[in-house]
């Protein structure tokens, strides 16, 4: 790959996809660039989480509302999930079959829709367990930073639908295409971010 | 939550109307105020029946929709934020106006109740940052970056309706508190615990809250749109060091927008999970944290500063180049000293709380990486003035706000070296003297600088000049107004009046605040002489008709295009070869304007709803949620989604204006060049003076 062909950072579509490769430049720049903005938001959120991890109030706290193999299982879910839509990813760049594009949007899908249940059931326990946001300043801060994340990838889910429903409608054309490789990277964005929510709130809450 | 609210109104009932405390306890004091009130609403009303007989009278709806309320034209939505920017201008001065009454008869009282008061402060800041100033240059940037750089549009014309959408909704929203009351009374940036449920339960800081994060959310999308079509849509051969100044400040502008803004969605957001949900992030009980709030509230705040700033410093820096006759002195320092004030600014936000009890190491250093600042910005202030000097200078309208600032603004930046002392600061913090000092900073810096811009780009936007001596007169009004009421408030705030007080009990401060009230009524004069200025141009507009489009003499692309502009703005995408690109072209052999050799067909974004949607859906969000009618929230958010998937489904978002057009219209422009005859400076103000220099261009060489 010469350096005119790389038209954005991440995977790019290359000169065979000729206008959707061209329209992409900008359009993946600033999504980046979107992203950038969102880490923003997120990396206060982690941080307002870390200045309450003291504010129980005499509430439950980590040790007694997490559960380490849960967030486990949503772990495991979301990175198979980023894994198929690597799949997709290369399936859209390399395959002209739309069918096996399709199925690993569809895994992705089904996998994502598995992590938002599984979360739900999740905050389902602990707030049966006390754990609710007004208890005290520590779970706000819980159910601010981990609940944005979910909402960023119910959004995610919604975008991909619609994608779905336009890849159906249109076929593959340019603003399909742009469009999957925007969320493409949204996707592997949440997955980086659900690291850090297993890292900083789920193992070092219970070590 | 509210247990009692109406399944339609939510918690909304007659009290909400300006005059019903009035009505129920009828002191004089209440009917004061109640009329000064209710007057507010009754303007806001009356200006929007005004605004629909006309439209209907002139037939002039579907021209308002199609022309510009769906326009993706960048130079249209430009405008349109500047006239959002204006409208909430003259409020905001009105009510400043009214507290500098208050404070000049307030010795053991005055005639404006502590709430009605509060509510005066707080709008007046949350308009003047969010609804004016953003909107302000945002709109300027919007207008002027694209042609600046020699592109035909943003990045992402249809992300700049929303934006657009966005910041008129939340402006709608401030305006809207004025009929159905009241606003917040925790000051424009609303700290807690004041602003939580436990302390003010009603609609006011929801207002406030919502507002905010209608404003924040367009500044962010703006920012990125303005930073991706900097980087990704400079014509060929402008290269980084061949970008005009401002629009260097421009980026810099939007990068801070990028990261400066999401710390503000975030304390808003927090807050409004305090009081809509019953989290406890600021609370005073249950491990909340204030302070918390504070620190986000300033990682926003401190880089938002410089929001304001970079902009107008980039339009001073056109106009001490243009009307100097001079390329810019030093524009490679310029360029570092905008970037380094850009990375400096998320450094000092601590500053904004020094007495909030943290270690005197961490506000030595807080107070040492704010003084660092002034470096740059001195910088600055030394190119301006070796960019004029041994120049010719004209004093027009620009040039007198662009001297009015460097004198004014320096001062400014030296009682902001007195505040960066934290032990000073400890004297003196939450005083008039603070308040004296951002305003130093805000008006003559910002202020200055974007009516400066108006002046100077208004003959490029709409073909005619803005008419000379109003222009002074109001110029001149803003600077001595500045000086009488804000001079004052340095003096108060060493006697140790505190900021917003409704009344005081100490007549040491009398002679002072009513100084400072006669310089309220000279800026409210200065207003009254824009509008005078804007209607005489009007009125006389076709003897200062510019259709040359280059009245100043001007230095970079925008001038070298007809005005007001044609939609593609370039007939044929230029191409760079050097610094102040249009005066090259001027200066070299090949003509201002050369013909091309052909033309090709131009694709434009078509015209789109859904800026207007978003606008529209998202103020009934946030109506909803002020007055906590859930039904409306989930309606318009339901819309919203709808709108934004739908959007997803549209193909045709395009059209093209073929070459044969293109030709015609450069064809015909071309035409009336030729007929022009072109003036020299002498004559830049009058009204020989059709958009076409002279050349060789006098004295512009150095």
């Amino acid at each position: 790959m010469n350096s005119t062909s790389t038209r954005h950072p991440g995977l790019n579509l290359g000169h065979a996809h000729g206008e959707a490769h061209e329209a992409s430049e900008e359009l993946v720049f600033g999504f980046w660039v979107f992203m950038m903005s969102d880490l923003i938001i997120f990396g206060l959120l982690f941080a307002t989480y870390i200045t309450m991890l003291g504010g129980t109030a005499g509430g439950p706290g980590p040790h007694e509302l997490f559960e380490l193999k849960s967030a486990f299982i949503e772990t495991m879910l979301l990175l198979i999930s980023s894994f198929t839509f690597g799949m997709a990813s290369l399936a859209l760049k390399y395959r002209s079959d739309r069918k096996v594009l399709v199925g690993w949007l569809v895994v992705t899908l089904l996998l994502g829709l598995g992590f938002i249940a599984h979360e739900l059931y999740d905050f389902h326990k602990m707030f049966s367990e006390g754990g609710v946001p007004s208890r005290s300043g520590f779970l706000s801060a819980f159910f601010a930073l981990v609940p944005l994340h979910g909402l960023h990838v119910t959004g995610a889910c919604i975008w991909l639908v619609a994608l779905l429903g336009q890849i159906a409608v249109h076929g593959l054309d340019t603003p399909t295409k742009t469009g999957l490789m925007r969320l493409a990277i949204l996707w592997h964005f949440l997955d980086v971010v659900w690291i850090g929510i297993f890292s900083i709130v789920y193992l070092g809450g219970i070590a | 939550m509210n247990h009692e609210s109406h399944w339609v109104l939510g918690r909304l009932d007659w009290s909400a109307l300006p005059f019903w405390d009035a009505l129920q306890h009828p002191t004089t004091m209440n009917i004061v105020n109640a009329i000064i009130a209710s007057g507010a609403g009754a303007m806001v009303i009356l200006g929007g029946l005004i605004a629909a007989a006309a439209l209907t009278w002139t037939k002039r709806w579907r021209w308002l929709w199609s022309e510009w309320l769906t326009s993706p034209d960048h130079k249209k939505i430009g405008i349109m934020f500047i006239v959002i920017a204006l409208v909430m201008l003259a409020r905001a001065v009105i009510e400043a106006v009214f507290m500098r009454l208050q404070q000049a008869v307030g010795l053991d009282g005055g005639f404006l109740t502590a709430e009605h008061f509060g509510q005066l402060f707080t709008t007046h800041g949350t308009i003047m940052v969010f609804f004016m100033a953003m909107p302000f240059l945002t709109g300027i940037i919007n207008y002027v970056m694209p042609l600046q750089i020699g592109t035909r549009d943003l990045s992402f014309p249809v992300m700049n309706t929303i934006s657009l959408g966005l910041t008129a909704a939340g402006a709608a929203l401030v305006m809207v508190s004025l009929v159905l009351a009241p606003f917040s009374t925790g000051g424009w940036s609303g700290y807690p615990s004041f602003t939580e449920s436990a302390a003010n339960p009603g609609a006011g800081v929801d207002y406030w809250i919502w507002a905010v994060t209608l404003s924040t959310l367009s500044s962010t999308l703006t920012g990125i749109n303005f930073a991706v079509t900097i980087y990704k849509k400079r014509a060929p051969g402008m290269t980084w060091f061949r970008l005009p100044l401002f629009t260097w400040t421009a980026l810099c502008t939007s990068i801070l927008m990028i990261f400066g803004m999401p710390p503000l969605t975030v304390a808003t957001a927090l807050l409004a999970l305090d009081r809509y949900l019953d989290f406890h992030f600021f609370t005073a009980d249950l491990g909340g944290n204030m302070m918390n709030y504070i620190n986000l509230f300033w990682a926003f705040g401190h880089p938002e500063v410089y929001i304001l700033i970079l902009p107008a410093f980039g339009i001073f820096s056109e106009i001490f180049s243009t009307f100097s006759g001079k390329t810019l002195y030093g524009y490679t320092a310029l360029v570092i000293a905008t970037l380094a004030i850009a990375v400096l600014s998320f450094t000092v936000w601590l500053h904004h709380f020094f007495t909030m009890g943290q270690s005197a190491h961490i506000n030595a250093i807080f107070g040492i990486a704010t003084m660092l600042i002034g470096v740059p910005t001195g910088v600055k202030i030394y190119d301006w003035m070796l960019t004029m000097f041994r120049g010719r200078i004209r004093f027009s309208v620009p040039m007198i706000y662009a001297i009015g600032f460097i004198m004014l603004f320096v001062l400014g930046g030296l009682t902001g070296v007195i505040l960066a002392v934290p032990s000073v600061d400890y004297q003196i913090h939450n005083s008039l003297f603070l308040v004296a000092h951002f305003h130093n900073m805000l008006i003559p810096g910002l202020l200055f600088g974007m009516l400066a811009g108006t002046n100077l780009w208004f003959p490029k936007a709409f073909g005619f000049r803005l008419e000379e001596r109003w222009g002074r007169r109001a110029a001149y009004c803003w600077i001595v107004g500045f000086m009488m009421a804000f001079f004052p408030l340095y003096a108060l705030g060493v006697l140790g009046m505190p900021r917003r007080s409704a009344a005081f009990f100490e007549p040491t401060y009398l002679p002072w605040t009513l100084i400072a009230g006669i310089g309220a009524i000279v800026i409210l004069v200065a207003m009254l002489f824009l509008l005078l200025q804007l209607w005489v141009s009007v009125r006389d507009r076709e003897l200062n008709r510019v259709p040359g489009g280059d009245p100043w003499d001007g230095r970079s692309l925008e001038w070298s295009v007809s005005s007001p502009p044609p939609e593609y703005n370039f007939p044929v995408i230029p191409e760079i070869h050097g610094r102040d690109a249009y005066m090259r072209q001027k200066e070299s052999g090949g003509g201002a304007h050369p013909r091309p050799d052909d033309y090709t067909d131009i694709t434009m974004p078509a015209n789109t709803a859904m800026g207007a949607i978003i606008g529209m859906t998202g103020f009934l969000m946030a109506f909803g949620l002020t007055w906590y009618e859930w039904w409306l929230v989930m309606a318009a958010g339901g819309a919203t989604l709808v709108a934004l998937v739908a959007r997803g489904f549209t193909r045709q978002r395009t059209r093209t204006i073929t070459a044969a057009e293109v030709h015609r219209q450069h064809d015909t422009w071309l035409r009336e060049l030729a007929s022009l005859r072109p003036v020299t400076r002498a004559e830049e103000q009058s009204s020989a003076n059709r958009g076409l220099p002279a050349s060789p261009v006098e004295g512009a060489v150095q």
